[in-house]
């Protein structure tokens, strides 16, 4: 065990922290999930790019810097420590990235990540429908070959950045004799063609965060497949395992709310009753607690291994950690917690309550909390189904 | 940085692990609540022969030298065995305090631990009681006005008390405190029980972490064997969550509790903090870890014939031992809140915040 830093890697350190200092917008930017948003956000991350730090783990060939897990780790919490933006490419650059690289052919690679990097293309997650939720096997949006086209027809649902995407990434039912998990392609789309209708849905803020998309005789390129034809169920899985673990949720997002949830009681002082303190403490310490297993998990991906189905575990932890953060901040603000930003006495409390309806997602997507329970339970407890 | 055990270090712990799976069974931890003493000589023998008492012993004395990364593995495999002899008590606590004194002590007393010789049991003044004192050669003692005494057995008064955890031997220790037994006072004395502190807390949490392990394969062996409507209760949602839950407790325990050890090792600034942050996690996920298994055997589980029990006591004394759950989170609290901690992103790993 070697908790310390190289030279390489404090070096590494400075260098993010030193470009991000100097570039990271001085006011934040809109919601990526409005429109003008959506623009900020596109505009920074190819700033990002042009600096070369839109995805360090990616090879230089990809647009990325070839940089390793752990410093991608490091980059993450500089990223977190300076407040720089949520990245509105996240579905692309953290989930379909990584599963391109795995199953992707030369010529998609790259074709789709060094735009990806950029967010040129904004990639949107194709999965819900609105009879496939938690039973994802239960797919029924159809591709069929066509000569070297397929023809989509179906609908997906809560595709989330659905509104201001260009691509989606899903799987479709090439197979109509199939059943659950067989007979599934994974499958490359741009929301431009025609036939594709993308209606933009309202969150539970109020903003078009998510969207279900129509396809009504769409035609795509066989050669956006991404894995073989039938065996989409595969890749999958592999995406799903990326977005539930390490990828999408780096501890240093939950240290920095950890902080400022710790800034926030501390702040209100002897107003702030012990037992809150005490959960708020409770919360530091789990914020820790991720980032230490994450490091762990780090150090035997770099030594050879692969994660399995503890991503579950993460995916639980993260969830409910975000959540409870959020819930304790909302007690200490008091009565202004309920204030939307705009109120004349809100101050500084509308990043709570927009935080705290984004984090009640946490146990519903990237498969739900329950699912996640009987994956853990069945997988690693090998209990009966 | 690479935050794993080495292949040694692995191969320490699955030895253990190995020994103790064939010597330390239910029927023979069973077998030493109904002896006067409820330990084992003749195991303590081969635990020494393993090296285990003498783990944190320098090697000119005859240990091997190793430190608490190696110690935390090796204790997390006595919680998993249930293993009742003095290994805390002796080997996590009085060892490295004994080295911290030095001197003739030191000289006279660390061979005899790594030998399997002689046991050492450490008071401390945040309890009233003194683990393992009925068998201990050397008791390192507090006095009423924190200075710290060693003092043999024969010359000090040892009334056990019967408590919770049969395997768990607990004594009040009265003594003539005089010139001859003191070894430090004042800031000299605070400091080695604080040390003390940590090391003993540290060694709870991590046996707690085999504790909590084994209490969730009982329960999930139980729950796929038991049926109940025609199907084994494992298939059942509501008993697969509430074991989930708890083995997602344990996994995130574990990464506190092995960088506590690395803090411990190294004289981290930050050590008692980090040892408490794991000894609250680590006992929290086996206390909801007792309460999960019982309720996954239903009344099999409520009697004392079923091995059960002897998990749950276990989870429960550790929790007591060397400051309960309340304590530790209060001294992360006050830590937290007096703002010397460095937190958020990037302040994890000392020095590069
Ligand atoms: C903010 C947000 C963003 C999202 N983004 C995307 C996206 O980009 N792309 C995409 O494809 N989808 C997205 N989703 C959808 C998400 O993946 C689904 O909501 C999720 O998989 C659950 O499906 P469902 O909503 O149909 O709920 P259901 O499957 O209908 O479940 C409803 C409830 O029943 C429980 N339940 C269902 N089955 C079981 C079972 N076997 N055991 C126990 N309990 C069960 C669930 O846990 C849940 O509590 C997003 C959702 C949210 C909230």
């Amino acid at each position: 065990m070697d908790l310390d830093y190289t030279q390489d890697q404090r070096a590494f350190r400075a260098d993010a922290r030193k470009w991000l200092e100097a570039n990271v917008p001085s006011e934040p930017l809109k919601s990526f999930d409005t429109a003008e948003g959506a623009k900020q956000h596109r505009e920074w991350e190819a700033q990002l790019n042009a600096g070369g730090w839109a995805m360090v783990p990616w090879p230089v060939e990809y647009g990325g810097r070839g940089a390793n897990l752990l410093e991608w780790l490091i980059f993450e919490e500089e990223y977190y420590r300076v407040g720089a933006p949520k990245r509105i490419n996240q579905n692309g650059i953290f989930l379909l990235g990584p599963t391109i690289m795995e199953y992707g052919t030369p010529e998609q690679k790259a074709r789709f990540l060094p735009p990806m990097a950029a967010s040129e293309e904004v990639w949107a997650q194709g999965w819900s429908e609105p009879n496939a939720g938690s039973d994802m096997a239960n797919i029924q949006a159809a591709a069929s070959r066509d000569g070297d086209h397929f023809v989509l027809n179906g609908q997906k649902t809560w595709a989330s950045r659905g509104a201001f995407a260009d691509w989606l990434f899903g799987m479709f039912r090439t197979d109509p004799e199939s059943e659950r998990h067989r007979g599934l392609t994974f499958i490359l789309v741009p929301l431009d063609l025609p036939g594709i209708t993308v209606r933009p849905i309202e969150q539970l803020d109020g903003l078009p965060g998510f969207a279900e998309v129509f396809f009504d005789d769409v035609r795509v390129p066989a050669e956006h497949q991404l894995g073989e034809e039938g065996k989409g169920w595969n890749v999958a899985m592999a995406t799903a395992g990326f977005e539930r673990g390490l990828m999408l949720r780096s501890p240093a997002r939950f240290q920095a709310t950890a902080k400022r949830l710790v800034e926030l009681a501390r702040l209100h002082g002897d107003a702030v009753e012990r037992s809150v303190r005490d959960e708020v403490t409770r919360c530091w310490i789990a914020a820790e607690a991720y980032t230490l297993e994450t490091h762990r998990t780090v150090s035997r991906l770099l030594a050879a291994g692969k994660i399995g189905a503890e991503a579950s575990l993460n995916k639980i932890f993260w969830s409910e950690l975000d959540l409870r953060m959020h819930e304790l901040a909302l007690e200490i603000l008091g009565d202004r917690g309920e204030l939307l930003p705009e109120a004349p006495a809100a101050g500084d409390v509308g990043g709570w309550l927009d935080g705290y309806l984004f984090a009640l997602s946490g146990p519903i997507y990237a498969g739900t909390n329950e699912i996640q329970r009987n994956i853990i339970a069945e997988r690693i407890l090998g209990l009966p189904r | 940085m690479d935050f794993r055990f080495d292949e040694d270090q692995e191969l320490l712990q699955s030895t253990v692990r190995e020994f103790l799976q064939g010597e330390v069974t239910p029927e023979s931890v069973r077998a030493l609540w109904e002896t006067e003493t409820g330990r084992s000589p003749e195991l303590w023998k081969q635990l020494a022969e393993i090296g285990l008492p003498g783990l944190l012993v320098p090697e000119q004395h005859g240990g091997m030298g190793l430190c608490e990364e190696e110690m935390v593995l090796l204790i997390e495999e006595a919680g998993r065995a249930a293993l009742a002899e003095p290994v805390i008590s002796t080997a996590a606590v009085a060892v490295p305090l004994l080295g911290e004194i030095g001197g003739n002590l030191a000289n006279e007393w660390l061979p005899k631990i790594a030998a399997g010789e002689a046991i050492a049991a450490v008071g401390h003044p945040i309890s009233p009681f003194v683990e393992d004192a009925h068998v201990a050669n050397l008791l390192l003692l507090p006095d009423n006005d924190g200075a710290l005494h060693a003092v043999p057995r024969d010359a000090a008064e040892v009334k056990v008390q019967p408590a919770n955890d049969p395997s768990r031997r607990i004594a009040s220790v009265e003594f003539k405190a005089n010139e001859s037994t003191r070894i430090a006072s004042g800031g000299a004395a605070a400091g080695l029980f604080a040390a003390s502190l940590d090391r003993g807390a540290l060694a709870c949490a991590a046996g707690t972490l085999g504790v909590c392990d084994r209490l969730i394969s009982l329960a999930a062996a139980y729950a796929s064997e038991r049926k109940q409507f025609g199907k084994p209760i494992g298939s059942f949602q509501a008993v697969k969550h509430m074991l989930a839950d708890i083995k997602v407790k344990l996994e995130y325990a574990r990464p506190l509790v092995q960088r506590a050890a690395h803090s411990v090792a190294h004289g981290s600034a930050a050590r008692g903090v980090h040892v408490s942050m794991a000894k609250l996690a680590a006992c929290e996920a086996a206390t909801l870890g007792a309460k999960a298994a019982l309720q996954t055997h239903g009344a099999i589980g409520y009697t004392w014939e079923q091995d059960l029990h002897i998990w749950m006591r276990r989870a429960w004394s550790l929790d007591h031992a060397w400051g309960r759950s309340a304590f530790h989170l209060g001294r992360v609290r006050e830590a937290l809140f007096a703002g010397t901690l460095p937190i958020g992103p990037g302040t994890t790993f000392s020095g590069d915040a």
